[in-house]
Parts: C-alpha cells; structure tokens; sequence
C-alpha cells in the first residue's frame, strides 16, 4: 500500500519547502523598503537591541513588521477561503470576490467611511473606528454568504450559481456607486485608496487583534478538514458518512465570512489570490486531500502574499505600487492555465 | 431460510411534508429485507423509488408507519450511528478526481475515524480488504480521474463496504453505465451479498439484470402498491404485466424482458435448423407483426422455413420464395407479402 502513502509524503515535503519559502520572503520583506537599511540592522531592531538611528528602528516597528505579518496572515485567509469555496461549491472557480462576499465586505465598509463622512479613514482608523469597519465588513460578509447559501438550495447548477453570486457582486457595487455620489470627497478619496488594496492597513497597535482573529480563523479552517473530505463527494454522500451537513455549512460559512471580512476591512478587496493559490496548491501536491492541501494552501497564500508584497513595495524611493495592480498579474495566468488544461487536472472530475 | 431481518418495513407511508401540506407518494407499504440478499426495486419514472430509498436511508422522515432497521425504529438511530448502519451508493459521478482510489474509498472510514480522519493500521487494512472485494485493488493508487463510469462506481461500492454497514442501499447506480459495466456491477453486488452477509437493495431501470441476478424483487406500481417476492414467484404470478401501466409495452414471461405490443399478431408456422436460428426469426417475424408457431398443423398458414441464415423460404398458398437473408424477408414482410425473385 505504497500508494497510499504517497500524498502524505508528498505534503510533508510540499510543507517544509514551503516554510523555508516564507521565512525567506519574510525576511525579504523585512529587509527591503523605500529606506535602506542594512540587514544587520534589522536584525538588531527585531531581536530588541539598541541602534544608532532612531527612525530605522521605527521603519521595521512600526511599518516593516505590521506589513509582512499582515501579508502572511491575509495570503492564509484568503487563499484557505478560497479553498473551503470551492470544496463547497464543487466548482474551480469559487472564491470570496467571485461569488461576491467581499464586495459585501466593501459594502460594510462602504457604509461606514462614506456615511461617516470620511472621518473614518483608511490606514488611520481609531479603535472604535476600525471595530465599526470590521463589523460592517463582517455583517456585509456574512448578509451575502447567507444570500448565497440561500441560492444555492434553490439552484442546482454550480454555473449558475456563480453567475447568481456575480449578480449579487453587482447589486452590491451599485450600492457603492450609490454611497459614493452621495459621499464627501474625502471620503471617496479614502474609499478609492482602500479599494486598492495594501498590506500596510494595520497600524501596529491594532495588530494582535488582527492577527489573532485571523490565527483563530485558520485554526477553525484547519478543523474542517475532514468535513471538507467528505464534501468533495457531494452533499447527499457527506450525509451518508454522519456529516451534518447543513452544521458545516454553517461553519464554513462562518469562516470564510469572518477570514475575508476581517482581511478585506483591512487591505481591501485582494483580488486572485483566495481564487488562484488553491490551484496552485493542487498543482503542487496533486492532490485534493484537504488533510495535506489545506495546510499547503495556507502556506502557499502566505508565499504569494509575501511576494505580492514584496513587488508592491519593489520601486523603492517611488513608494508603494496598489496591491490589486500586482495580484491579478500572478493570479490571471494560473486560472486560464487550469481552464485551458481542464481535461488533464481533473482535481473537479 | 434462518436469515436475518436487517430492514422491515409496515404499513408505511412515504412522501414529504412542506409546512401544513404533505405530499404523499405511498400510503402503505410492506417489506422484509434480509442478510445476504440483493433486492431489486423496479418501477416506472416518477413512481417514488428515490422516495422511498431516501426515506429508508433516513435522509427523509416516514410519514406514517413502521421502519425498523435490526429490531429498531430507524428514526431512534442518530446521524453518527446511522452512517455506520446503512452504506449509500448514487446515480451521479462524484467530483473527486483528485483523489487517489485508496483515498475514495477510505472517506468510508469516517465514520470510526477521530477529529481529523486519521486512519490506522486496522483502517488502511479494511480499506484494502474492501478495494480487493470489488476487485479495484491494483488501481489504489491511480487517480478517480483516471476511472471509467463502472470503476467509479465499484469505489463507490467499495467506500460502502468499507462503512462497515449491514444494509447497503443504490439508487440507480448502473444508469450511465454500459452494458459490460452493468452487468459486472450487479454480479458484483450479488456476490458480495452473499460473501459479506449484506442486505443490498438497489433501484434500476435494468429489467434483465435484475431477473438474472436479484434474489428478490420490489415491484412498485403505478397505483401505490408495492408487491416483494423472489424474482421467478413474482415472474410467474405475473407480477411484472402491469408494471410500467397501460403503456404500450408488454412483458414477455418466456424472454424475461419487456417488449413494444405490436396489436394482433398473424400466426405462421414456424421451422428452423436449431434453436439460435428459431429465436431470431421469432425476433424478426414479431418485429413485423407475425408470430411463429412450431406446433400448428394449419396448412393455411403461410410456412417459414429456415435451413440457415442464407436458406430462407416462405410458403404462401403452395407458392415458395426464397431468400438470401434476413434482410431480404424482412423487407418482403415490411411491403405486405413476400415478393421476391422465383427461387432458382
């Protein structure tokens, strides 16, 4: 029974390559900014050690470490996000922007900048100011997930059930459009920024509640999985195998709305990556076992996330390029590769 | 037969409930399902086979009545306990090609596996015992995606054994499949009722396989009722005329098999050379709305003679035609009577 050991194997090896990956791309983003600092030096400043220059030890405080973390964290979510969808939905092309869960968190978002009157701006939020983002993004997130499950019991058809989830993005959108004519300048202008997409959005000291929301949500992914096993046979077999399936719906509904609200409050609607790193992962393992494509997601999301980063931030003096100019760049190409080459990665046959 | 009740059923009534209106498709049905035993459940569309296989499965209430699976009421078994008590097989393809054939049919497994599926040693061996039983073990390690239909589908049959189940309930789950496919599905299923003790019932549109391999049919009709017996009790009773309704379609209890009612047939005498060239030219006179007769003395009638499929004649009135081939008379007979060139 070689065989059958084959995929475990494959995932350990897939992981560890995979954790050196991102501890270099890290440690990439750590090092390289629009400032030069040497790498000795931030090594001092990360390890707490005293240096000369002041403003470098702010840099990687307050503005490097933020950054990468985020990075890290947000590639999981979306990409583990991403993921569970598709297992869900049995369709490939299933993601939080597709079937327009995080144009719901733009809509929560909407709401509270643009009828906030643009007091409440991106990257500046107070405390009070960004838990009011976080909930609309999550009431936003979740109002049409639950739309969304609700149409899936009325259609069969997973096609059409994303054009519906299309539909929905749209409605939303025009919503916005709504909110935006009517809003101040200053609040469309941080809206715009928003809807960009960067990284750099949690200032340091909300970043323990970022990421431990996050860590909590992946955590929650991670004990899915073998729910997620079964569900790769269809609703009625996972049934059959004393899941509960409507529990992890549920479930699985809560997760990806709350990764997805709490990362799009953040930095924004990320486009490609929750859609794309799932089948890079199963291109990398060959397998859709969640019990080792699952982790490897996460790792994977981090990898591209951190390297996203990594671009955005590569013109150096110029400032920053937005996030949502890069991701689709990498994500574009991996989906019409697996369009193209359905008939031989046949991870949805 | 000392064998044991796994699934019996009384006076029960199957449909769906939707609020205050309940739509019911069957008042009260009668059956007993044993260990070992592969049962047939054979019907037209619509008549409520999925209804009541998803009510036996316990996916949907019973709307009225007993339903007792191993001496208990099914309704008192909870959704872990019940996943190890009925294995389910389905019509569909499952999207899970990226799965190895030993990774399918371990998912079987989750029932007795803990928080995270793990499998152990035990695990990984049913699972293999499983996969041999159907005869799927030397592509363990292949892709589903690699699979033809029928394979699929002895996964899927694998993945039930491997639940550990005494009742093993198919709906439809040889209805995309060929004929080769089918057959070994059923013979397969029929082998492991006995070898493993199973109670299986299935629900097919396959008339013939059902006849030559089931132990038992469910005959469910049109007007609610639902007659059980051994296939040759129910056969001979003519339990399987009325099946499909009035449809123009009759059962042939010599042939087992269901065939167009082609109005009044006219009789012809009928001899051929063996028993192979008789069957066929029954098959070509009846699709022309004749019907050979062996033992009619009648001079009457017209004679068909075979000698072999090159040797045909037909005498009509004294006067003899010859034909070449079955496509030659069966033209004749499609224009009215036989014309043809004088024998030579």
């Amino acid at each position: 029974m070689k065989t059958a050991y084959r995929a475990e194997h494959k995932g350990w090896v897939c992981g560890g390559c995979l954790t050196v990956l991102v501890a270099l791309l890290a440690v990439a983003n750590l090092w390289m900014g629009s400032v030069d600092i040497p790498a000795e030096a931030v090594g001092r400043i990360l390890l707490g050690c005293e240096v000369d220059n002041e403003a470098w030890a702010f840099i990687v405080r307050e503005s490097r470490v933020p950054l990468c973390v985020t990075a890290l964290l947000s590639g999981a979510a979306l990409s583990v996000s991403g993921l569970m969808l598709q297992t869900a939905f049995g369709n490939p092309l299933a993601d939080p922007s597709i079937l327009g869960i995080s144009s719901g968190a733009s809509l929560g978002v909407a709401l509270v900048m643009l009828a906030g009157g643009g007091t409440v701006a991106a990257g500046a939020f107070s405390f009070s100011g960004f838990l009011a983002a976080v909930l609309g993004a999550l009431a936003g997130a979740l109002v049409v997930m639950g739309l969304i499950l609700f149409l899936s019991t009325l259609i069969r058809s997973n096609v059409m059930l994303l054009i519906a989830g299309i539909m929905v993005g749209y409605i939303v959108s025009s919503a916005i459009s709504l909110l935006n004519f009517f809003a101040t300048a200053e609040g469309v202008h941080s809206y715009m920024i928003w809807g960009m997409g960067n990284f750099g959005g949690v200032p340091s000291a909300q970043l323990p509640w970022f990421s431990a929301v996050v860590a909590g949500g992946l955590l929650w992914a991670v004990l899915l999985v073998k729910p997620l096993n079964a569900l790769l046979l269809g609703e009625r077999y996972a049934e059959n195998l004393g899941v509960n399936v409507r529990w992890v719906r549920g479930q699985l509904l809560g997760v990806t709305g709350l990764l997805t609200a709490v990362v799009t409050a953040f930095c924004g609607p990320v486009a490609f990556i929750g859609l794309a790193v799932p089948h890079v992962a199963r291109l990398l393992l060959g397998t859709s076992n969640h019990n080792a494509l699952l982790p490897v997601t996460m790792l994977c999301g981090a990898a591209v996330a951190l390297l996203c980063n990594l671009l955005c931030i590569l013109p150096g003096e110029w400032g920053m390029i937005p996030l949502n100019a890069v991701t689709p760049v990498l994500g574009a190409p991996v989906i019409v590769y697996v369009i193209v080459r359905q008939r031989r990665i046949k991870y949805f046959n | 037969m000392g064998m044991r009740v796994v699934l019996e059923g009384k006076q029960l009534a199957t449909g769906y409930r939707k609020g205050k209106r309940t739509a019911v498709v069957h008042r009260s049905l009668d059956f007993t399902l044993r260990a070992g035993e592969l049962v047939c459940l054979l019907g037209g569309n619509g008549v409520g086979k999925s209804t009541l296989l998803r009510t036996l499965a316990g996916v949907q209430p019973a709307l009225a009545g007993e339903l007792e699976l191993q001496g208990r009421p099914l309704a008192s078994f909870p959704v872990r306990e019940r996943s190890t008590a009925i294995g389910l097989v389905l019509t569909e393809r499952v999207q899970a090609g990226g799965l190895t054939v030993f990774e399918l049919a371990a998912l079987g497994r989750q029932p007795y596996t803990g928080y995270f599926g793990r499998l152990t040693r035990q695990d990984r061996e049913r699972v293999s015992q499983a996969l041999e039983a159907v005869g799927m073990s030397e592509k363990a390690g292949n892709y589903v995606a690699e699979l033809s239909d029928g394979e699929r589908q002895k996964v899927m049959i694998a993945k039930a054994l491997v639940q550990e189940c005494p009742l093993i309930l198919l709906d439809e789950p040889t209805a995309f499949l060929d004929v080769t496919s089918r057959i070994e599905v059923m013979a397969l299923l029929h082998r492991l009722a006995g070898e493993e003790g199973k109670a299986i019932l299935m629900s097919t549109h396959d008339v013939e396989q059902a006849l030559a391999l089931a132990d038992g049919l469910w005959l469910m009709y049109p007007d609610g009722t639902m007659p059980c017996g051994a296939t040759e009790d129910l056969v001979l009773s003519g339990g399987l005329d009325g099946l499909f309704g009035t449809s123009p379609v009759d059962f042939d209890r010599m042939c087992g098999s269901y065939s167009a009612r082609n109005g009044q047939f006219r009789p012809v005498r009928l001899m051929a050379a063996d028993d192979v060239l008789h069957h066929w030219a029954q098959n070509a006179l009846m699709r022309q709305g004749y019907y050979g007769m062996t033992d009619s003395s009648d001079a009457t009638l017209p004679l068909l003679a075979i000698e072999s499929p090159q040797d045909l004649t037909w005498t009509c009135g004294g006067e003899p035609h010859r034909f070449h081939s079955f496509a030659e008379l069966s033209a004749a007979l499609r224009q009215g009577r036989p014309r043809s060139t004088r024998s030579m």
